[in-house]
């Protein structure tokens, strides 16, 4: 019964997502209040019903009725309770029935947290994303169904991927989609208001809340699929430039330009077309990354099922949303004016460069992602494009991207001369390089790569304090006067200060990385970036649902013993299929990494690979102050306040 | 012209100029960093690029595999059902990779026509085949399409 009432609340959703996108729009354009009032209750009537239907899905898994295919595919009795209900998104069924409780998530915030905008226009921002819920509430339906039963009942499941029975998948793809999802706020918000005419700062006011908010996730988690890659997958990479990556990251790119690009269009009224633009790319290239993952286009972790009937669906959705904003956006955008001027010394053309560049470094990445797909829809030949290509592609844009980063914090509004800011500048420059050479002549060795980063990095943190410190002028620094400073500062300065760490992370440790596989018999030991790994043997295990080898490593440094790690092997039952359990002695500059590959030759010994990171946390911790910065700036009070 | 128009011009010619410099830029990282695909057919067919990496899918030849007792070195041949590459790596194999497994390989052919491996990718599923080596697979063998 619980799976049919399941299936039941979806269709209820559906047919609330058809008056959420009907009535509101028919109301707005009449001017009918009653048809607008609809809007709230029946994006709040769509989210509970999906809600109702999600929670169904959890229950089925909860109490292992392996009568429903989806969970009979992906679940087993022996699996721990925290993975059979993470078991849920584990696949292509039940992640499509999150995507759309996420969208209704957002919907219903939206009915809720904005009462201080007129009805007309949160009529038509609802009734947008009511036609996304129709889409996705259709695709499920009609090609992807959780709730469908099988006869006869399998005894026992055929259990979850033993790659995603871990902590990363209760919190990885929840984070990812309210980020990728997110984005469909600020969308919605663009398309409502190139349908209203409207296109003032207002509408950009309510926008920046909400894109940041949807940055904040993406960022978040994009940085948790990260880590979960690095200790997880089981061979220390932290970013792979896989298609499905690229595909969250460009995204996340247009969304960082939208964020600046919002910023100039509600205090300056400039780049409105171009700021509408950016919010359909944002939500259209989400929109693509869960084509591209859904469809089975890709070879990747994360393509579940490749299924044509699926990937076509996508695409025509994909091609009907992206088609009709842009045929909206033409018709709209002649009528747009900029209602003020900037000189070319601006804080208007930082902007500027920085959207130029951001979106050139999404463009640079699709063209990546994309190409060896047209290539081969095309059948001119099977190519791959790797690593290097983004790495060679990625780094020059983002130099000058981080180093006008600062220069934009300072600039102001308008007008300004670098005169003004030269000494300055010039000042701050010299001492970050200092450091920067400094900090390379710490490291093991002297390359360019490291003074670049640390310089950039210096370079930032130092503009940033400055910038702050402004705020103070010929006044001494108090708690009265820390409050007074608006959250939209420091989350402006924060999430600024995340990317030097960012960089720092990131650089390091492509350059002073070293990474050894080496064949061990027990007793002996291998030197590593001046660390000794002795390995002395491995005994059996036997976990709940898998049995395996644990390897005893032990680390030391002159002597001292550093940590002992237990690297894993195990064998899950079920699917027979082997994992890797890397064991990490994680710290603030470098991290230790041990993990199993195969038992080698008769004495017990094994291969193993041997990482020795500096600096790899800075990567997350990073993106964890930029997201925190995100967080701050959203929620300032000044979005709160009335129109 | 007016110093406004003449301002902006600038900017737009700026921009312009530096869209070009780094559409350029990627289009020759691009070029330089394709890799292509090849069967063991085509690369025993001398197809494949000498001084330049190249990715390799088949399936791994049963009773081919030998891993050298005191070092990660391994030695495997990869076949399409029609000819025979020997691949050489060190380092450690991904978990699914088996005999009688479809995977891909990225490397060099060195001068005697041996494929030295700088990766290695099995997909995790053992069900799994990669479309591109499923494909290969097909052309060789068509009673693998009506199954």
């Amino acid at each position: 019964m619980i799976p049919e009432f399941g299936q039941f609340a979806l269709v209820v959703a559906l047919v609330s997502a058809l008056i959420q996108s009907t009535l509101p729009f028919i109301g707005a354009a009449k001017n009918i209040p009653a048809w607008i009032s609809v809007a709230r209750p029946a994006a709040q009537a769509q989210f509970i019903s999906l809600a109702v239907s999600f929670a169904c899905l959890v229950y089925v898994f909860i109490q292992n009725d392996f009568s429903v295919l989806y969970a009979a595919q992906n679940s087993n009795t022996k699996l721990p309770i925290e993975f059979r209900i993470s078991a849920v998104w584990g696949a292509h069924e039940g992640s499509l029935l999150l995507w759309a409780l996420t969208l209704g998530t957002w919907t219903y915030a939206v009915s809720v947290f904005s009462k201080k905008i007129p009805d007309v226009m949160i009529a038509r921002v609802l009734g947008v994303m009511g036609i996304i819920s129709i889409g996705f509430i259709l695709f499920i339906l009609m090609t992807s169904n959780p709730f469908a039963r099988i006869f006869p009942v399998p005894i026992e499941g055929r259990d979850l991927n033993p790659l995603l029975q871990d902590f990363g998948l209760i919190i990885h793809p929840p984070m990812l989609y309210m980020g990728y999802v997110g984005l469909s706020v600020a969308f919605a918000f663009a398309i409502a208001a190139m349908l209203a005419g409207r296109l003032d700062a207002a509408w950009a006011r309510w926008s920046r809340p909400w894109t940041s908010i949807a940055w904040v996730f993406l960022t978040i988690g994009i940085a948790l699929g990260s880590w979960w890659a690095y200790y997880e997958l089981g061979w220390g990479g932290w970013w792979f430039w896989d298609p499905v990556e690229n595909a969250s990251f460009m995204p996340w790119l247009v969304a960082t330009a939208l964020i600046h690009s919002l910023a100039a269009t509600e205090k300056r009224g400039v780049f409105k077309a171009w700021t509408v633009l950016l919010a359909v790319f944002a939500f259209s290239l989400s929109l693509l990354g869960t084509f591209l993952v859904r469809s089975g286009v890709l070879t990747s972790v994360h393509s579940f099922a490749s299924d044509p009937e699926r990937g076509l669906f996508i695409l025509i959705f994909l091609i009907l949303v992206v088609g009709s904003s842009l045929v909206l956006y033409a018709w709209r955008a002649p009528a747009i004016k900029s209602t003020s001027k900037f000189k070319f010394i601006s804080k208007e053309t930082a902007l500027l460069l920085n959207n130029v560049l951001l979106v050139v470094a999404a463009g640079t990445i699709l063209l990546g992602t994309l190409y060896p797909l047209v290539i081969d829809a095309l059948s001119l030949g099977k190519i791959s494009v790797g690593p290097p290509y983004f790495n060679s592609v990625f780094v020059p844009i983002m130099v000058p991207l981080v180093a006008l980063m600062a220069i934009g914090v300072l600039i102001r509004w308008k007008e300004d001369n670098l005169q003004r800011m030269k000494k300055h500048l010039l000042t701050y420059f010299v001492i970050s390089l200092a450091l920067g050479l400094l900090g390379t002549w710490m490291m093991p060795s002297f390359t360019f790569s490291a003074v670049i980063a640390i310089t950039l990095a210096w370079w930032v943190v130092l503009n940033m304090s400055y910038h702050f410190m402004l705020r103070f002028k010929n006044k001494a620094v108090s708690w009265q006067g820390l409050k007074t400073i608006p959250r939209a500062i420091y989350g402006m300065h924060i999430a600024h200060i995340g990317i030097a760490v960012f960089t720092i992370g990131v650089t390091l440790t492509s350059v002073y990385s070293t990474e050894k596989d080496v064949m061990l018999t027990p007793g002996e030991s291998y030197s590593l970036a001046g660390y000794d790994f002795k390995f002395s043997g491995s005994n059996k295990i036997v976990g709940p649902n898998y049995q395996g080898e644990r390897g005893h490593v032990t680390v030391t440094q002159d002597g001292n013993v550093i940590a002992k790690l237990e690297p894993e092997k195990r064998i899950y039952t079920v699917q027979r299929s082997p994992m890797t359990e890397a064991a990490i002695d994680a710290g603030i500059t470098r991290d230790l990494f041990v993990a199993m590959g195969e038992p080698r030759g008769k004495d017990g010994g094994w291969a193993l690979r041997l990482y020795h990171k500096p600096f790899i946390r800075w990567i997350w911790l990073g993106s964890l102050i930029m997201g925190f910065g995100g967080l701050l700036a959203a929620t300032d009070k000044r979005y709160r306040k009335a129109k | 012209m007016h110093p406004l128009r003449k301002r902006r011009l600038i900017l737009v010619i700026t921009m312009i100029f530096g869209i070009a410099v780094a559409v350029n830029f990627a289009l020759v990282a691009f070029n330089e960093n394709l890799m292509f695909f090849f069967t063991p057919t085509d690369v025993q067919a001398g197809k494949a690029p000498k001084d330049r990496l190249f990715r390799m899918g088949g399936m791994v030849v049963t009773g081919s595999v030998k891993k050298a007792a005191d070092s990660v070195d391994v030695a495997f041949d990869l076949t399409d059902n029609e000819k025979n590459v020997t691949v050489k790596y060190t380092g450690i194999l991904p978990d699914l990779f088996r005999e009688g497994q479809g995977i891909i390989a990225s490397g060099k052919l060195n001068d005697k026509g041996v494929f030295v491996a700088e990766e290695v990718l099995a997909k995790h599923d053992e069900n799994y085949m990669p479309p591109e080596v499923a494909a290969t697979m097909k052309k060789k063998k068509p009673a693998y399409t009506d199954k």
